[in-house]
């Protein structure tokens, strides 16, 4: 049940993300304007803004999932959480190889704009969606069965 | 062609040789008239190439026709090998010894070699060397049999000897014959299968030979006897060309002599007479063309002589027995695309040259035919290639690297062009200031992956540039949809509408645009200087400034802490800025404001009508605040005088501090509001690790730690506090320069942060100090002075373009990124160097050339907004064989560095050079397993490629990336940032020193520039057994250069220059030449002068002898040495060679 109500909350985390990675990729399109220097600290503020929510999301994510993970391992459902280990050590491993320089986790502002780490982490965060979504409705699927053969 | 080059090189060598040619066979005298011809035809021939190579239908006349496209095996052979053939008497020896080498080459490698070489050796060694160089040319044509062939082709050589005479006309003759008289050939040549015997029993062809050249062209009439010999130079001569041509030379001979066995020695001569022949043959017109191409048709004629030049060297280290296996190594080179090259190159050169300039170019045909990839549809994909590789036939030529030493060029290496219609390629971009790390761009992004060299482009942008248009107009041309600018790669599609190169998108042409300025003339909207150049300056119009232009405001941040005035760079500092105080660049607006710190802030009023400036102390470091905001950033041409006051009074007010601590967090905080409301630029001179308040660091360096061969650890900053601030300073406009003047420790990988981020430059003096370090001392006033001086753009912002389908992922260089294709730039000045990666999203099937365009906008110092638009064309390629042809390996390389930096921040140090070693694998790798048809030993790489290996394994040795050898951490950072920020050209030097020997500087080859004799020497190879104790040498490293006195130095030397009567009394802390009336010492300092007057900052001159301190600095530069710690480049070569044979 609870892991059900977790997953959904995993679930809205993840399509926030693909917002904000949208959002950070969207430049306002007008090319005046964008190279505008008034413009400039506007921009640098929103990037830092998002970059700040994005990391602030983290942590939160990585323990939930690791909470319910070891929930499954308390309930002896070895199945499932054979299907959620391979996510936690990813994120395990995303955590222990984040930039060194203490308190930023991920999602660095100066970096963030690069394509090629923000089609990674779009693409990262599809694929997690993806992934929650799936698990939701097995969980459903476990719960509702549970559930009958009372 | 190449020939031509050669027999320059060899000098008086060929000369000979060519009589001896002659004296072989009367024909002699002929050849030169075919070689004439040749030279003519050729031309012809290789516009053919071009054009249709597929077409071979001339093609089948000629052998080059076929050759081309086929390159490889069949069409080529059969082509070759027939004309040879045919020419049995007189040419067909000429080819046979192209064919029967070949052919007998490769038999060789597996058994045949042997006997045949005895043979050849037993023929007429002569003549087959001349056989064996004009075969090269035909072969090449041919494809791989031939070339294997062609390896053979020593003995052939051998063989046709007597034949080899005529064949050599014949080949030149061939090649512009060829085409003409063809089909004579042809049939004569399908014999030519046999060839290697036939060569052999060819002998007797000299006689037909000499009739049937006629057909060829005299070639074989009167190349007959020169063939023989020229064969010969072919090796040779490539040999050489590649080189120096002087070493080659000598050791041509030998190679020569083993595969012709003993019987040969008289071929060495032959082969030097051939060469000689074969470049007097082709010379004639050739010679010239080669000289003006230098690369393009040096480099191929070098090509073909190359690889026996490798061969050469190997038979003479292997031991004539070896011969097969050298052959074998021939083969390999010549078999693939070298013998194909030759023979393409060598039209391909003739016209090259003719056209005056590149091959490609030549091709009258638009692009496509250069391309290749894409004109030639009907051409199958080789062909294509091939017709490429005939354009380009330099830049594939196969390089042994394992056995050809002396890779270097003498001089500086220029960009490649890219292989592009000539109209577009004289307008293109100029390769300082845009540059493509693949001069050919492939089609998919799978083929770029194929070839495992990185895609990206290197810029200059706000270069220094003597013409510069600039254009002021109302309305600016752009695209509607991407907003590109207009220029010259544009098409118009009538009068009235162009269509966008870089999303085809078909805009109207505004009715201003119709009128040119220039011309007054009405109605011609593509002789407008936008469409004429690529790189051009707009004025822009009111809609690209939403508030007004930013006055110039500079800020500077003085550490004052007690280790500061130790350093005494205060009085420097404030000496400078007195004598540049009116060449800061602005107008009557720029402002100026002082700050200084040690534990505390100190700010200066140095508002207008104060009798002397005011200095405030603000002790809150925590809290930091402005006493009086309005008075510390003042106009500076109405407080100019009180400016000078402080500047006069600062380095005495500090003299006897006792404060060691020091608050830069604070003042860089203090600083960035002091600049809000403005924007502008802030320097700030540090001299010791910030210790107070905000951003305080830790000493993170373990001293005992700087020699660790396993990793190296703190290359990423310990904190984000100068990395948030530069994202505010960003934001504001304000760019940050460092100015690190430390003995100790600073920790330049959080320090640099802010600069980083902010599109400033980071300058570090180790160890500065006024008294026990000057030529620190001269290189910071003269620094300080650039710094000060030059151009400077404000609140900028960049943009890259490129044509749909390619888009850039990763940047490197000081900004911020903020949008996917948009840098921000606070500050551009034009010593700032960017870097960008690219990849290929869409296939680009159907374009021909691609176009990128960095526009920079930025406010000038004197308020006006400006945009400076570049725009690069590169050709689209679909084979894997273009793209290496068209490879940079210098910008290569550059792109290369930037992503180490990037990778040792992010992972590790060990993981960057293991990416770095794995480039150069791969890529080798590829082109054996993709370019290559003819699999043999040895380390092959294309000549556009030779020094790659080299300069990886200087990357490794670079003290950026360098384990095993105690560097200071600092240092590393530093040329770290260097590497990232630096234009290309600058980064090389730091990466491959350039040393020159300099005690007999001569006015030979000298430059003039502005009445100044300006000796130019030969750039030597970086090994110590370069260097001699009875010379003395420069070496230049960029940033600083050692001029080393050998220990029996000539004492005129000593004398001359130095102003020292001995060895012994050279001073330990010489760092400047005295001015002696002498014309040695005129010359040495005139040299050294015009180095420096290269680049924009200051490199300080250290002489070093045996004893002296930097000696150890200087023999880290031997990159081709080993070290304790390094491998040497012999090593690192089969080091990669053991990993490509995986």
């Amino acid at each position: 049940m609870l892991t059900l109500v977790l997953c959904a909350a995993l679930i809205f985390f993840v399509i926030w993300q693909i917002i904000a990675f949208d959002e950070l990729r969207t430049d306002f399109k007008n090319p005046i304007d964008q190279s505008n220097p008034t413009r400039a600290r506007e921009r640098i503020l929103n990037i830092e803004r998002i970059c700040n929510l994005l990391r602030r999301l983290v942590v939160p994510e990585y323990s939930i999932h690791g909470l319910f993970c070891l929930m499954f391992m308390c309930a002896g459902e070895w199945v499932t959480l054979g299907l959620n280990i391979p996510l936690l050590f990813y994120h395990l491993w995303r955590f222990l190889h984040r930039p060194a320089d203490g308190s930023v986790v991920m999602y660095d502002p100066v970096s963030v704009m690069n394509a090629d780490i923000l089609n990674y982490c779009q693409k990262e965060s599809w694929c997690k969606m993806g992934f929650y979504l799936l698990s939701f409705f097995y969980y459903l699927y476990s719960m509702v069965y549970a559930l009958l053969s009372f | 062609m190449s020939t031509a080059g050669f027999n320059s090189q060899n000098g008086t060598g060929t000369g000979q040789s060519y009589a001896n040619g002659p004296s072989q066979n009367p024909v002699a005298p002929q050849q030169l008239p075919g070689v004439g011809y040749g030279m003519t035809h050729q031309p012809t021939y290789n516009p053919m190439q071009a054009k249709a190579p597929a077409p071979p239908g001339p093609p089948g006349l000629y052998p080059s026709g076929p050759y081309q496209p086929v390159t490889p095996v069949c069409s080529y052979q059969p082509g070759p090998p027939l004309t040879s053939y045919s020419s049995p008497s007189g040419q067909s020896l000429l080819t046979r010894p192209l064919m029967g080498g070949p052919p007998s080459h490769t038999p060789p490698q597996s058994a045949s070699p042997g006997p045949r070489l005895p043979p050849a050796q037993a023929t007429p060694p002569p003549p087959a060397v001349s056989s064996t160089s004009y075969y090269t040319n035909p072969q090449q044509p041919q494809p791989m049999a031939p070339a294997w062939q062609y390896n053979t082709a020593p003995p052939p050589m051998g063989q046709p000897a007597s034949i080899n005479t005529p064949p050599r006309g014949p080949v030149a003759s061939h090649v512009n014959p060829a085409a003409s008289s063809t089909p004579p050939l042809s049939t004569a040549y399908s014999p030519a299968p046999p060839p290697p015997h036939m060569s052999h029993s060819v002998p007797q062809p000299p006689g037909p030979g000499m009739p049937r050249s006629p057909l060829h062209g005299y070639t074989q009439p009167g190349t007959a006897p020169p063939p023989m010999t020229p064969m010969v130079p072919h090796t040779y001569q490539p040999n050489r060309a590649p080189y120096g041509p002087p070493p080659t030379m000598k050791p041509a001979p030998p190679p020569i002599g083993p595969p012709i066995a003993n019987a040969t020695p008289p071929p060495p001569m032959a082969d030097a007479q051939c060469g000689g022949a074969v470049n007097s043959t082709l010379p004639p017109t050739e010679h010239d063309c080669q000289e003006g191409d230098i690369e393009c048709p040096g480099t191929v004629a070098g090509n073909g002589p190359q690889a026996p030049n490798s061969y050469n060297h190997v038979d003479n280290k292997m031991a004539g027995p070896h011969q097969p296996g050298p052959p074998g190594r021939h083969l390999g080179h010549y078999p693939s695309l070298p013998p194909g090259y030759q023979n393409t190159s060598a039209p391909a050169m003739h016209p090259a040259i003719q056209a005056a300039t590149q091959p490609y170019t030549q091709a009258p045909q638009p692009y496509q035919q250069p391309l290749g990839g894409p004109g030639p549809a009907q051409l199958s994909p080789s062909l294509a290639a091939m017709s490429l590789q005939s354009s380009t036939p330099e830049a594939l030529r196969v390089v042994n690297l394992l056995q050809e030493r002396n890779l270097l060029p003498p001089i500086p290496i220029p960009a490649p062009t890219p292989c592009l219609q000539q109209d577009l390629q004289k307008i293109n971009c100029n390769p300082e200031v845009f540059r493509s790390t693949l001069t050919s761009i492939p089609q998919t992004q799978s083929l770029l992956n194929k070839a495992k060299m990185p895609l990206g482009l290197l810029l200059h942008p706000f270069k220094d540039l003597s013409q510069l248009p600039v254009v002021t107009s109302s309305t600016i041309v752009r695209c509607r949809s991407c907003r590109t600018y207009i220029n010259p790669f544009v098409s118009f599609l009538d009068q009235r509408r162009w269509k966008c190169n870089l999303c085809h998108r078909v805009n109207d042409v505004p009715e201003e645009f119709m009128y040119n300025p220039v011309s007054r003339s009405y109605g011609e909207p593509h002789k407008r200087p936008e469409v004429q150049n690529a790189t051009i300056e707009f004025i822009a119009p009111s809609e690209y400034m939403l508030r007004p232009p930013q006055p110039a405001v500079y800020l500077f941040i003085l550490d004052v802490s007690h280790n500061a005035v130790e350093t005494g760079y205060l009085s420097v500092f404030c000496q400078s800025l007195l004598d540049n105080i009116d060449a800061l660049p602005g107008d009557s607006r720029t402002k100026v404001g002082f700050v200084t710190f040690d534990s505390t802030i100190h700010f200066y009023n140095l508002q207008e009508g104060l009798s002397q400036p005011q200095m405030l102390i603000v002790s809150d470091i925590e809290d930091i605040f402005l006493p009086t905001p309005d008075s510390l950033l003042v106009n500076l041409n109405e407080c100019k005088e009180l400016v000078q006051d402080l500047l006069k009074s600062l380095p005495t007010l500090f003299e006897k501090t006792m404060e060691t601590q020091s608050a830069l967090g604070s003042a860089l905080q203090a600083a960035y509001k002091l600049l809000l409301p403005t924007g502008g630029r802030m320097s700030v001179f540090q001299t010791q690790l910030p210790n107070l308040g905000v951003g305080t660091l830790q000493s993170r360096e373990d001293p005992n730690q700087r020699a660790n061969a396993k990793d190296v650890q703190h290359l990423s900053p310990a904190t984000d506090f100068y990395k948030k601030l530069a994202l505010d300073c960003s934001g504001q406009q304000v760019a940050v320069d460092l100015f690190l003047l430390s003995s100790q420790y600073c920790d330049l990988a959080s320090l640099g942060c802010i600069s980083r981020y902010s599109a400033g430059s980071v300058y570090y003096y180790p160890s500065y100090h006024h008294q026990h370090n000057p030529a620190q001392v001269e290189c910071f006033q003269k620094d300080l002075k650039r710094y000060l001086t030059r151009k400077i753009g404000f609140e900028a912002v960049m943009r890259i373009r490129c044509t749909k389908g390619l888009s850039i992922h990763t940047f490197h260089g000081n900004f911020f990124v903020r949008s996917t294709d948009l840098l921000s730039l606070p500050n551009v000045n034009p010593d700032a160097g960017f870097a960008v990666q690219m990849s290929i999203e869409e296939n680009l099937d159907d374009m021909q050339v691609v176009s990128f365009q960095a526009a920079l906008l930025y406010t000038s110092s004197k308020g006006e907004r400006r945009i400076r638009v570049h725009t690069l064309c590169l050709p689209v390629v679909n084979s894997l064989s273009d793209i290496f042809a068209g490879a940079d390996v210098q910008a290569i390389t550059g792109l290369l560095a930037c992503m180490a930096v990037d990778r040792s921040a992010t992972a590790s140090m060990g993981d960057a050079r293991d990416a770095m070693t794995n480039a150069a694998i791969d890529s080798l790798t590829s082109f054996r397993q993709s370019v290559l048809t003819i699999q043999q030993p040895g380390l092959l790489a294309p000549a556009c490629l030779r020094l790659f290996p080299l300069f990886i394994l200087a990357l490794l040795k670079q003290k950026a990336f360098r384990t095993g050898t105690s560097t200071r951490l600092d240092d590393r950072l530093f040329a770290m940032c260097q590497l990232k920020y630096q234009p290309l050209v600058y980064s090389m030097l730091m990466i491959h020193p350039a040393l020159y020997r300099v005690d007999d500087l001569t006015d030979e080859g000298a430059l003039n520039i502005n009445e100044r004799t300006i000796p130019q020497p030969r750039v030597l190879q970086l090994s110590v057994e370069k260097l001699s104790r009875e010379a003395a040498f420069l070496m230049d490293a960029g940033t600083v250069m050692y001029l080393w006195i050998g220990r029996n130095c000539h004492p005129n030397f000593l004398t001359q220059v130095l102003g020292v009567p001995s060895y012994a009394a050279v001073p330990d802390n010489l760092y400047l030449l005295p001015e002696l009336d002498t014309a040695e010492s005129q010359r040495t300092r005139a040299f050294i002068g015009w180095l420096r007057d290269q680049r924009p900052f200051f490199p300080s001159l250290h002489v070093i002898r045996d004893e002296s301190q930097l000696k150890p600095t200087f023999m880290q530069n031997m990159i081709e040495d080993r070290t304790e710690s390094a491998l040497s480049y012999y090593e690192f070569l089969l080091h990669l060679q053991q990993q490509i044979s995986k």
